[in-house]
């Protein structure tokens, strides 16, 4: 098997000292989760996942807190054995900063488990359920040539699999994250497989199909299991002697690469996704020194295997842009040297327009990627540096663990390779949202410019041009209002994580307030920028359970103009005071002192740093902001506040 | 392959399946001496055994070990 995806190429190796650390970890007694999502941070295999995970469990026994980890409860259904593979998650997970709790049923208890109220799986409240189930799970009769019986078929498996889906959707409310179908290796006809009615492969592919658009419509996620292992290979993948000697349903050598890929779409689950594509310059977007070789020495065209080679990072790069990936660069040149290329260069894909930071100066790569997490408001852990030099590597891991640094080959013709299997930038949903993110941010960079310009902020507001829309929740936003509940932390008060059911169940709740909130200037749509979940608490009174807000949009008064309309709708229903709480975790900081400036009075302060505050809805509203006011769906009647 | 080194590199690979650098690798040793030696471990035993030494052992000769002694005669065969 190629050892990129068998031993994780695409991380660090494990350092010599990996027994010692583990066992220094497990005597100390502070807060260890850092430490231990160092630790797991390298290619590890299965023993050494296995131990990690084992001291994990041995810590948390003890009492030992694993912050800055995100909890995390997943059961497994699965018709395999999957007691090698648990501690594996465990370990895989802490990578991604999740600290995974592995709820597993009995061997073999599918439908028992999803089909039962109270059964172990649906009584423990999971976050998530993973379907680990494999084609032995499914009764695949065979028909070859048959079409209608082969329809059937595919139809009652796609049957089976949506009883367990509503099972689990209805009695744990929890998300159900389903693997898709690695079929067996073994033909039956031959190449007429893929091609004829009834076979094996021809029902697979049918089911992979179908289920994928089951799951995906229902608010799910999908794990792409039979693609994983087209990668790389069926017969690396299946292993009939495990199966027959201890019900193992995939080779154990796939065991680490199979867990990183659940881990991440945990990960993925919980918006811990990366965001910016960080760029070294030379012998990674080009082949060659642009400072030494000039711009008619650098290899970046086609037709010359080097010059491919750093083209194809860049249309790589140009596609995670599209997909709403925001690029940036951290070379060490001169800034004009550095973007000669970028302007001058015939062959070049990758154009400054493109590039919403540009860090080209002598400083070191740590401090660039800080300017640039800064630059743009987010955190480090959404980036990503790809870079051709060991050193740079080392130092950025070093001093700045939180950004993602792959480790590449000699060989810059598997680069993206390797960038692609490491699987940063992993979502489990797409909205339109995404499409059009890296220009959101581009657009940031120039309204901050403008900021400069015009001078007084007051001026610059209004000079946006601002139109604000509130709606309550509905299927249309559903997809980025879990996405945004699931990845703000700084202007985020409660940091309350919901899946997709949960919000579903909000909407569909008649005495829950929603809002969804988008913004329109004059560079363009930011799309939907706010969310607000009030609850009822005491008759007459809304807890505000959920306030969050796009960092993108800070500095407009926004926050002023949400809590104008939540005013105004408690007010239609009735209500007289509204009841908010901040809870501080590590990120959000910002909005610490968020309900003081509305205008809330503080009424209690609870150890460490928990606040909660109250408004009167007949007290004054707090002032508004230059912006037209749209106010759509709701059911309570037309209109909202004009502004 | 000499049964001394054989001997070595089997308390490496104990250590890395059951965590543990305290366990003495001997012939006579078998499940119920070692903490956490159950069936699934003893899977991740063989399977490390046989990466280590880059053999692979058939299922019933799998099934027929019945201590450390039998399992370094099978590697001494092989390897």
């Amino acid at each position: 098997m190629d050892l990129l995806y068998s031993e994780l190429r695409w991380l660090p190796q494990a350092p010599e000292d990996f027994s010692e650390s583990l066992k220094a970890v497990a005597k100390s007694t502070a807060y260890l989760g850092g430490e231990l999502q160092a630790l797991a941070s390298h290619g590890l295999n299965l023993n050494q996942l296995t131990r990690l995970a084992r001291t994990m469990d041995k810590l948390r026994v003890a009492g030992n807190g694993l912050g800055p980890l995100i909890p995390f409860r997943l059961a497994v259904l699965s018709n395999s054995a999957i007691d090698m593979i648990v501690p594996a998650l465990k370990a895989s997970a802490l990578r991604h900063g999740i600290a995974l709790e592995v709820v597993q049923p009995s061997y073999d208890q599918v439908a028992q488990e999803a089909l039962t109220p109270d059964s172990k799986v649906n009584s423990s409240m999971p976050d998530a359920v993973l379907l680990a189930l494999d084609y032995r799970a499914i009764p695949l009769k065979l028909s070859p040539g048959d079409r209608e019986v082969a329809s059937a078929t595919v139809q009652g498996a796609i049957g089976y699999l949506q009883a367990l889906r509503n099972g689990i959707n209805a009695h744990s409310n929890a998300v159900c994250i389903f693997q898709n179908f690695a079929p067996p290796v073994e033909p039956l006809f031959g190449s007429l497989d893929r091609a004829l009615p009834g076979t094996r492969r021809h029902l697979l592919d049918a089911i992979n199909r179908e289920l994928a658009a089951m799951v995906l419509d229902s608010g799910n996620v999908l794990l792409d299991v039979a693609g994983l292992a087209e990668i790389v290979g069926l017969a690396e993948w299946h292993n009939t002697r495990l199966w027959n000697m201890a019900k193992f349903s995939f080779s154990n050598q796939i065991i680490p690469l199979y867990a990183e890929h659940v881990a991440r779409t945990v990960a993925a689950l919980r918006g811990k996704s990366r965001k910016v594509l960080i760029l070294d310059l030379d012998n990674t977007a080009w082949g060659g020194v642009i400072g030494d070789d000039g711009l008619d020495g650098i290899k970046v065209a086609q037709g010359d295997a080097r010059g491919e080679a750093h083209l194809a990072v860049q249309r790589l790069a140009l596609d995670l842009r599209q997909r709403g990936v925001v690029l940036a660069v951290a070379s060490k040149n001169a800034d004009d040297v550095a973007r000669e290329p970028f302007e001058k260069h015939p062959e070049m894909l990758l154009k400054l327009d493109h590039i919403a930071v540009f860090q080209a100066n002598w400083n070191d790569k740590a401090t660039n990627i800080q300017a640039i997490a800064a630059e743009l408001n987010l955190g480090l852990d959404a980036m990503v540096l790809v870079d051709d030099n060991p050193a740079e590597r080392g130092l950025v891991r070093k001093l700045l663990p939180q950004v993602a640094v792959p480790e590449l080959p000699e060989e810059p013709a598997w680069y993206t390779r390797y960038l692609a299997a490491a699987g940063y930038f992993e979502a489990v949903a797409f909205s339109s949202e995404d499409l059009q993110r890296a220009g959101f941010y581009q657009a940031n960079a120039r309204r901050a410019s403008l900021q400069k310009q015009v001078g007084g902020v007051d001026a610059y507001l209004a000079s946006l041009d601002m139109t604000i829309t509130f709606q309550p929740f509905d299927a249309t936003g559903r997809a980025r209002i879990v996405q945004l509940i699931n990845k703000s932390n700084q202007y985020n008060l409660t940091t309350r994580r919901y899946t997709d059911p949960e919000v579903a169940a909000a909407e569909a709740d008649p005495h829950v307030f929603t809002l969804q909130v988008r913004l329109a200037d004059t560079f363009g749509d930011n799309g939907m920028i706010s969310v607000v979940i009030c609850r009822p608490a005491d008759p007459g009174v809304w807890e505000i359970d959920t306030w969050l807000m796009s960092c993108r949009v800070l500095g407009r008064n926004v926050q002023n103009m949400v809590l104008r309309e939540i005013l105004e709708h408690a007010r239609n229903a009735r209500i007289h005071m509204l009841k908010g709480v901040y809870h501080p975790t590590e990120k959000n900081k910002l909005v610490v002192d968020h309900y003081a400036r509305l205008g809330f009075q503080k009424v209690l302060e609870e150890e460490p740093g928990l606040t909660r505050w109250e408004l009167a809805v007949a007290g004054p509203a707090p002032d508004s902001a230059p912006m037209k006011v749209v106010s759509q769906g709701f059911a309570s009647g037309p209109g909202g506040p004009a502004s | 392959m000499d049964q001394a080194l054989i001997y070595s590199r089997l308390k490496e690979i104990f250590e890395d399946v059951f965590d543990d650098d305290s366990i003495e690798v001997t012939p006579q040793l078998t499940a119920k001496y070692v903490d956490g030696w159950d069936s699934v471990n003893h899977i991740r035993l063989i399977l490390t055994v046989e990466k280590a030494f880059k053999i692979e052992f058939s299922t019933s000769e799998i099934g027929s070990l019945e201590n450390v002694g039998d399992l370094v005669a099978l590697i001494q065969a092989r390897a």
